[in-house]
């Protein structure tokens, strides 16, 4: 099965084109890392799939459906959660949740319950009633994500979740996605950081807006003889610098 | 669809009772202004500093004089002080005007039928040289009238004044401070409540789920129509019960009106959400393109007919001109829906022009 397809995608501003040709394909149930440098084109590519962006040329079709007139659809299927901070500040932990629940069209019914079962889950059930405000970062992260998640989305696109996040709450981060990825949903993740990439079933590395690496961490340590993703990552970037004409 | 909507209200209200600071500027701001202008800001000039300098002495003189003093209009500061000093009095401001009776003032009375009497004025305020003249020469016709009998005019002009027969400003400046109030609301709170979650990025939240365009432009103006319907309606009680400004006309009518510009508020504050990226430029856009025309070219104090012909036009796309023929029409002379049909249509092409641009812009994508 597969959850994302993408083919020859390409995204131009003016004349600066942030991806070029971009070809891969996500297996449903994967844990797929998008590994690059600031500007190298992950985010662009991650709004073309979620119906932000509009592509420029090339295919890409999310849990099968067309990005340039299925959108509406695909909205429905999916969860994101971006760099940005997606919640209210001002409003509760369960007045953020009630919103985002009912801007996906559930019942009050459905709300309440999930609610309860966020709550729980998180174990934010005494600061329910507090501005999200006041919450420590890493706790506002995950209630990010599931408030993303309170339609039960099969695919989750997650652009770097924990930037500026202590070790710690990073860790927590990491256990919360692995839970979702065995209840079978597709998870697609960018990081800058290296540890994480090794989390991820399989990573790709942009580079200028083009793909220059994709396979599991496993793979690409072999591949360039090292013991971590972060010198595979250095070495990819110094192959690409060396060669800019190969991509 | 409906619970979406739904949604997207009950959010901005919390939004909006949660920044107690911005509501109670929104609720106070409106009753600083008809307090100040109610009470502060008047057209009309009462005690007038002024100086007499009777030369005659005689009780036809102090007659008149004492015919002044009865009015509130003038307050005598100072009296029969020397001519030399005339200048200085002005020049310090101790007096706006120095009346100068000659000493043939009471003789003169008897035998000439034109009797000069001298008045200085210090019109380096022209508006209120003008009343100074135009208050003493009444004063003067009616002490004429009462001491000569003999006087025959060809013809006298008898003026009924209708609608405001006291001639009192506030109820000119009442129904002007609504217009001003509602467009400021309107625009002001719709284009921040937008620009807002562009800045801090959750629209990108918004935009990601399956929310319609036109339930995000909804759900997100009916909170601030709310909001201009009450503050509006406050003025406006407050207009009628402090200041006994009349509600003559129909009151649904007025309500009409009311939601018509209150949209065209709206709109136009959608607008200028969609071309701005910051709230300081939000504010600032709107600020200069509301209150600016608002004030001073739609007639809220000058009139638009005595404009230069160019402004004349201008005034007639600023949405504030027609409203406020409209209110001060159904407030104080009571006018039907049939008086005010080319007001109400400028009105509505003005909000159906603002609302369908601003809803074709509204992008659902990230540019």
């Amino acid at each position: 099965m597969i959850a994302v397809e993408v083919k020859e995608l390409t995204r131009r501003f003016g004349n600066f084109t942030a991806v070029k040709k971009v070809s891969f394909s996500v297996r449903k149930g994967e844990i797929f890392g998008f590994l690059g440098a600031n500007g190298a084109g992950k985010t662009t590519t991650i709004r073309m799939l979620c119906g932000l962006l509009v592509p420029s040329s090339g295919q890409a079709r999310v849990a099968g459906l067309d990005v340039y007139t299925e959108y509406e659809q695909i909205k429905k299927n999916i969860g994101y959660m971006s760099q940005r901070f997606s919640l209210y500040e001002d409003l509760t932990v369960r007045e953020n949740i009630r919103f985002y629940g009912g801007v996906y069209g559930l019942s009050r019914a459905q709300i309440k319950e999930r609610t309860e079962e966020l709550l729980s889950f998180l174990k934010l059930h005494e600061q329910a009633h507090k501005l999200t405000a006041s919450l420590p970062l890493g706790w506002k992260q995950r209630l990010a994500l599931s408030t993303a998640m309170l339609h039960n989305p099969q695919i989750i696109f997650l652009d770097e979740p924990t930037s500026g996040v202590d070790p710690v709450s990073r860790k927590n981060f990491w256990l919360l996605i692995y839970q979702l990825a065995s209840e079978g949903r597709t998870i697609f993740v960018t990081t800058h950081f290296m540890d994480e990439a090794e989390y991820c079933n399989r990573v790709s590395i942009m580079q200028d807006g083009v793909i220059a690496e994709l396979d599991s961490p496993q793979e690409l340590k072999k591949k360039y003889h090292a013991s971590n993703m972060q010198s595979v990552f250095m070495n990819v970037v110094k192959r690409a610098q060396n060669e800019p004409d190969s991509f | 669809m409906n619970r979406i909507l739904f949604s997207i209200i009950k959010k901005e209200f919390w939004h909006i009772l949660r920044d107690y600071q911005t509501l109670m500027v929104i609720l106070a701001w409106p009753v600083l202004m008809l307090l100040l202008f109610g009470y502060a800001v008047t057209l009309e000039m009462r005690q007038i500093e002024t100086v007499v300098v009777d030369q005659s002495h005689t009780p036809q003189s102090r007659d008149f004089i004492n015919a002044l003093a009865s009015t509130s209009f003038f307050k005598m500061v100072d009296s029969d002080v020397p001519q030399h000093d005339f200048e200085h009095i002005l020049q310090e401001r101790k007096a706006r005007c120095i009346l100068v009776l000659s000493p043939d003032f009471a003789q003169s009375l008897q035998v000439n039928p034109e009797t000069k009497i001298q008045l200085l004025i210090d019109a380096s305020d022209p508006n209120a040289a003008n009343y100074i003249q135009n208050y003493l020469m009444q004063i003067s016709a009616q002490y004429n009238f009462k001491t000569n009998t003999k006087l025959v005019l060809p013809f006298v002009v008898e003026p009924r004044i209708l609608y405001n027969p006291d001639l009192k400003s506030y109820f000119f400046f009442v129904p002007g401070l609504v217009a001003v109030i509602i467009l400021l609301i309107s625009a002001l709170l719709t284009s921040i409540a937008i620009v807002r979650e562009k800045e801090v990025g959750t629209m990108e939240q918004i935009l990601v789920s399956p929310v319609h365009p036109i339930q995000i432009i909804i759900g997100k103006t009916i909170p601030y129509t709310v909001i201009g319907f009450l503050d509006s309606a406050l003025v406006l009680l407050m207009g009628h019960y402090l200041f006994h400004v009349p509600i003559i006309g129909s009151l649904w009518l007025l309500t009409f009106s009311m939601f018509l510009y209150i949209v065209t508020g709206l709109s136009f504050g959608l607008l200028i959400s969609i071309i701005t990226n910051s709230q300081q430029v939000a504010m600032l856009a709107v600020l200069m393109s509301t209150m600016l025309p608002t004030i001073m070219m739609s007639g809220f104090i000058f009139p638009v007919e005595s404009m230069p012909v160019l402004f004349q036009y201008v005034s007639v796309i600023i949405p504030a001109t027609h409203f406020l023929t409209i209110i001060r029409g159904i407030l104080l002379k009571g006018s039907a829906f049939a008086d005010l049909v080319p007001q109400l249509s400028y009105l509505a092409l003005i909000a159906g022009f603002l609302i369908t641009l601003s809803i074709r812009k509204f992008k659902t994508t990230l540019e």
